[in-house]
């Protein structure tokens, strides 16, 4: 034995009375590792958090913001489960606005700008405060699997710290490949080493795995900016926030500018474009279509005269700015130039340029909708690591990783929502049944069902679950009830009481909606058009006093439901006629091989995913109606 | 599921129509055909043909025998999987059309360890093994149950995915309609030109007007693939059984009952150059005490509404030219949209040159002798002008499944909330509620849904992204 062996033995002979066998182990601590810490160890898994740097835990790696439209909405649903991230953003926010108001409030989204540094130091406190959380610094270079089942870690340091599940959330960690113009190296955000071993690890376990890029702006001196020459975004008037539970709307906010490329700015990166690692070919990961980078934005849309930049601060006090929409991998002297030919950065000074950076992922096939992988038993993975790109949707895999393995583990049922119960519920359903070729970002648009997953009744839709779970406190959930009895009194009321032509003909006239000849119940006047809980109040005494009973959340949700009645109504139906076939179940160890009648292409493709039911393989890109009639048919139906 | 015995066993059936004929074709499918086709194919001296050593495509004559006996001589046509109708391997014996033969052979690849094909197994083969969508499977149904040109084109069209591209061009038109208006929801705060709603009100204008086209095309393809209805209406004795035996004669050869048919009776149909015409309510014509006393009588008012063409007759020594007057005015309030065609039956040569005069400027009137089968030629002739050949253009898409009709309807009716909609200034969300249901209906004729696609479509035309 060498003596560098030797003296590792007996380090990791000495740590190991430290490291207990745990139940979780969470490798990564941005914010799919920090809500499955939290998750698991609230409802009582110990759990170990192994991050390579405790000083970043809960980066914020790009823009400095939560939310957004549908992510906003997954932020909430996160909060109604029981998760830090709304609480920690609406603590660390610097102005918040609720997107999409003019539209319907399937739409409404909240979106907050963050202080980058606080939000991080907000979530490290939260989780030194979560009983049942450990921390270790250290690289995670393998897993210890024995009969294919995860058994804990080996670290760079040469640990081997035992648990009974390992939740993965690398992010862009594994193998980063970090490109600025033709420099390249090795990190897994700059200034940060990458990750090795573990890819290559799964991938001798019989794991696929492919490579993803995303990129990310310069920072920008905000002493060097001129704002006289920008358009001034402020946050909302009366601001709202994330969480349900009882954390502060904001008093004083911070605005944002907004400014645009031009042409000349369009003419310098062009310049740069045979340095581009993008364009000569030495990025082979694919980027998100929805994010691209200036230099892909002016190509594509050539015809395009200028693009939206929008100048966001970085926090309360630091002079930081975040350059959003001019996302790069040109070289840093060609960024600088361009910069300079925007309108308001004549004189602007670089903090860091921006960069692009490739990481391995792992096609999310390879998952249950647990987030467990198929191959080994009790390993999950959440986050940038099954392709997905956003906090967001991170946070949110990661709560759920959190809390399944903590089900696994104790011998639970599992916790899978359904695509009509959460943004989350199609977030994963599409990743584990579709599979995902560029960073897979949450729309609207990919739910069928939005109208019902609005950022108003995540509490309703998922506290009581949590709290099921043991996640949301019995508060929580008396809130959420007491939100439901009083919305309940509203509607009860506006069905049953009418109002006088009198009382609301001059406000329908101000809206230009017909007058009332005669008594109507006040929930027909509330399903007209740009008629809202407002006009009532301004016209009747009687129904302001009965509405000053009920907390504006009620009112609110009392209104929604009143007022679009008929389309949650056609929704719920819609969403009950597939769950008949999400009731559908197939079995997972089916051999579609056998099934001669199906296309080649259906056998491979149910045969990879297993698909739970059949709902759930109708959705298998590829397979077609008549593969699912085939199904049906061996089912005897 | 193991109950199931798809693919699994070999089928055989008669191929062409029941009936006798000069041939008839058997057709086994399944992973036995050659082999049990093998079993009773030889050469006249009764020696294996050694099937299964045969090429693709290849036609083989011989004898079918049933040990030393020897039932038909045949012409035998071997297709391998996955190249022939139903994907599987198939055999078709040609042999001579008498039914006895039929019945023999059948009977004797059924010992072999083949099985009578259910109804419609052939093509839900075909369909399983993903020779069709499901359009085109349902278009193959149609085209076995097609007896006339017109329908024949109308099926064949179908089934070459004509009605299939027709309406993936149509989602293809929605598809971006909804792109624009989730671009709208998903991507509101970004720097893009959002669309006007004067266009988008058009677009969907553009997008209804086809679809209430194809929707007024299934009467007419019901038409061609049921026939027109023809009802025969006049007094008694005014010799509609004689006129019906008349028309009907000449061609009841070419009248053939076709197996699968839903009709119990084809006695009634006629295909006239190329165009089918149904008589409906013969039964009651061929009741040989007519009870219909008067056009009063409401079952005749019945048979007059679910008709295209009224043949009104009459005798022409019988009637008065203002009776005729007037039971053509009533006659014309209860038309329902059909075609009147006024008949005098009963003349003889000497007599035209006293009706005519007698009942003209009563517009046109054909002069018939039903029994002596004078001008009957003509009338058919004149039936056949009646189908318009302009508005019913059998190289257009014409709508013939029931089923894809419904689907219609329903994306119309979603298109008109969304109309509605629209001019009700109504966000975005909930428009893309009609916008889904519209997009899920078409989807449902030619079984594509994708969610992505919406997505897809955004990103390639408009620049996204922070």
């Amino acid at each position: 034995m060498t003596l560098k062996t030797n003296i590792l033995s007996i380090f990791s002979l000495s740590l190991s009375t430290m490291f207990k066998e745990y139940d979780v182990i969470v490798v990564g601590a941005g914010h799919a590792g920090c809500e499955a810490a939290a998750a698991a160890a609230n409802m009582g898994s110990s759990v170990l958090l192994v991050t390579m740097n405790m000083q970043t835990i809960a980066q914020m790696s790009c823009n400095p913001a939560m939310g957004g439209i549908a992510k906003g909405q997954i932020v909430r649903e996160i909060d109604a489960l029981g998760g830090y991230s709304g609480i920690v953003t609406d603590k660390t926010a610097i102005q918040f606005r609720m997107l999409n108001r003019s539209k319907g409030p399937a739409m409404w989204s909240p979106r907050a700008q963050s202080d980058r540094q606080r939000f991080a130091e907000e979530w490290r406190l939260m989780l030194e405060q979560t009983p049942n959380v450990d921390f270790w610094q250290d690289m995670v270079k393998g897993l210890l699997v024995e009969d294919n089942k995860v058994c804990g870690v080996l670290t760079g340091m040469g640990l081997e710290i035992r648990s009974k599940s390992v939740i993965l959330t690398n992010g862009t960690f594994l193998n980063g490949l970090i490109h600025i113009g033709e420099k390249q190296f090795g990190g897994g955000r700059t200034g940060e080493k990458a990750a090795t071993g573990i890819t290559e690890q799964l991938v001798s376990l019989g794991f696929e795995s492919g490579r993803m890029k995303t990129g990310t702006p310069p920072r920008l001196d905000g002493r060097s900016l001129d704002y006289s020459k920008m358009e001034v975004q402020e946050g909302d008037e009366n601001p709202e926030k994330f969480s349900y539970s009882d954390t502060k709307s904001l008093t004083e906010q911070r605005p944002c500018h907004i400014t645009y490329t031009n042409e000349p700015v369009h003419e310098i990166l062009r310049t740069g474009f045979e340095q581009s690692p993008m364009f000569a070919g030495r990025i082979k990961g694919l980027g998100p279509r929805y994010c691209p980078s200036i230099e892909d934005k002016i190509t594509r849309f050539a015809e395009r005269e200028r693009h939206q930049i929008f100048v966001e601060p970085e926090g309360w006090n630091t002079v930081e700015i975040y350059v959003n929409g001019f996302s790069t991998s040109l070289p840093e002297d060609v960024q600088y130039k361009a910069l300079c030919k925007i309108p308001g950065f004549e004189n602007c000074k670089m903090f860091r340029p921006g960069y692009a950076i490739e990481y391995d992922y792992f096609p999310p096939q390879q998952l249950k909708l647990t987030l467990e992988t198929k191959l080994i038993d009790n390993l999950y993975f959440a986050g940038q690591i099954n392709g997905t790109t956003g906090y967001e949707e991170a946070a949110c895999q990661g709560i759920m990783a959190g809390i399944n393995a903590h089900l696994k583990i104790n011998e639970r049922d599992p916790f899978v929502l359904q695509r009509s119960e959460a943004y989350i519920g199609v977030l994963i359903d599409d990743l584990v049944t579709k599979g995902t070729d560029e960073p897979y970002r949450m729309f609207t648009s990919r739910a069928e069902y939005r109208i019902l997953l609005r950022q108003d009744n995540a509490d309703l839709r998922l506290t009581p679950k949590a709290h099921e779970l043991g996640l949301a406190s019995k508060e929580r959930l008396d809130k959420v009830n007491e939100k439901l009895k009083q919305s309940n009194e509203i509607i009860a009321y506006f069905k049953k009481e009418s109002i006088d032509p009198t009382e609301i003909n001059s406000e329908l006239e101000a809206l230009g909606s017909a007058p009332l000849n005669q008594k109507v119940k006040l929930y027909s006047v509330l399903s007209r058009p740009f008629v809202n809980m407002q006009t009532f109040c301004k016209g009747s005494e009687r129904v302001k006093n009965m509405l000053e009973n009920y907390s504006p959340e009620a009112i609110e949700q009392a209104e929604i439901l009143m007022k679009y009645e008929g389309y949650i109504h056609k929704e719920h139906e819609m969403a009950e006629k597939l769950s008949r076939l999400e009731d559908l179940k197939l079995h997972e160890d089916f051999d579609y091989k056998l099934l001669s009648s199906l296309s080649a292409e259906a056998r491979e493709k149910l045969h990879q995913i297993k698909p739970r039911t059949i709902g759930q393989a109708s959705r298998i890109s590829g397979i077609t109606p008549s593969d699912i009639s085939i199904l049906m048919v061996y089912l005897g139906r | 599921m193991n109950n199931y015995h798809l693919n699994k066993d070999t089928i055989v059936a008669l191929a062409t129509a029941h009936g006798s004929a000069a041939i008839a074709v058997l057709r086994l499918s399944g992973p036995e055909a050659v082999t049990i086709a093998d079993s009773v194919f030889g050469s006249r001296s009764m020696h294996s043909k050694e099937l299964h050593k045969q090429l693709a495509n290849t036609v083989h004559f011989g004898v079918i025998h049933d040990d030393e006996i020897i039932l038909d001589e045949v012409l035998l046509t071997i297709f391998r999987a996955p190249n022939s109708y139903t994907g599987e391997d198939v055999v078709e014996i040609s042999c001579h059309g008498s039914l006895f033969i039929q019945q023999q052979l059948l009977n004797l690849l059924v010992k072999k360890g083949a099985r009578l094909a259910n109804a419609g197994e052939y093509t839900l083969r075909a369909f399983l093994n993903g020779k069709f969508d499901l359009s085109q499977a349902e278009a193959v149904a149609d085209l076995i149950a097609s007896n006339s040109a017109a329908s024949h084109q109308v099926a064949m069209q179908q089934m070459r995915g004509g009605f299939s591209s027709k309406i993936k061009t149509l989602r293809e038109n929605l598809v971006n309609f909804a792109s624009l208006i989730e671009l709208e929801l998903d991507f509101s705060e970004e720097d893009v030109e959002f669309a006007d709603r004067v266009d988008l009100k058009k677009l969907i204008i553009t997008i209804q007007n086809i679809i209430v086209r194809l929707i007024d095309s299934f009467e007419v393809g019901n038409v061609l693939k049921n026939g027109i209805p023809v009802a025969i209406v006049g007094k008694p004795n005014a010799g509609k059984s004689t006129l019906l035996n008349a028309i009907l004669d000449d061609e009841r050869a070419i009248v053939s009952e076709i197996a699968g048919t839903t009709r119990d009776t084809v006695e009634d149909e006629i295909s006239i150059d190329g165009v089918l015409f149904r008589f409906i309510d013969t039964a009651g014509i061929r009741e040989t005490n007519d009870t219909i006393e008067s056009l009063g009588v409401s079952r005749t008012y019945e048979k007059i509404h679910d008709s295209s063409i009224v043949i009104y007759l009459f005798d022409v020594h019988e009637i008065s030219r203002n009776e005729l007057v007037g039971i053509l005015d009533e006659l014309s309030s209860k038309l329902n949209g059909a075609e009147l065609v006024v008949v005098g039956n009963k003349i003889d040569k000497e007599d035209l040159e006293y009706t005519k005069p007698e009942f003209s400027g009563l517009g046109e009137i054909l002069f018939i002798s039903a029994k002596e089968k004078q001008q009957i030629n003509e009338l058919k002739q004149y039936l056949v002008t009646l189908f318009d050949s302009r508005t019913i253009n059998v190289t257009e898409t014409i709508v013939t499944n029931t089923r894809h009709v419904e689907e219609l309807r329903q994306t119309n009716i979603a298109l008109t909330k969304i109309l509605e909609g629209l001019s009700q200034n109504l966000a975005g969300d909930f428009l893309a509620i009609d916008i889904r249901t519209a997009l899920n209906h078409l989807g449902n004729i030619t079984g594509e849904i994708h969610s992505d696609e919406l997505l897809a479509n955004i990103f390639s035309k408009f620049c996204i992204g922070k």
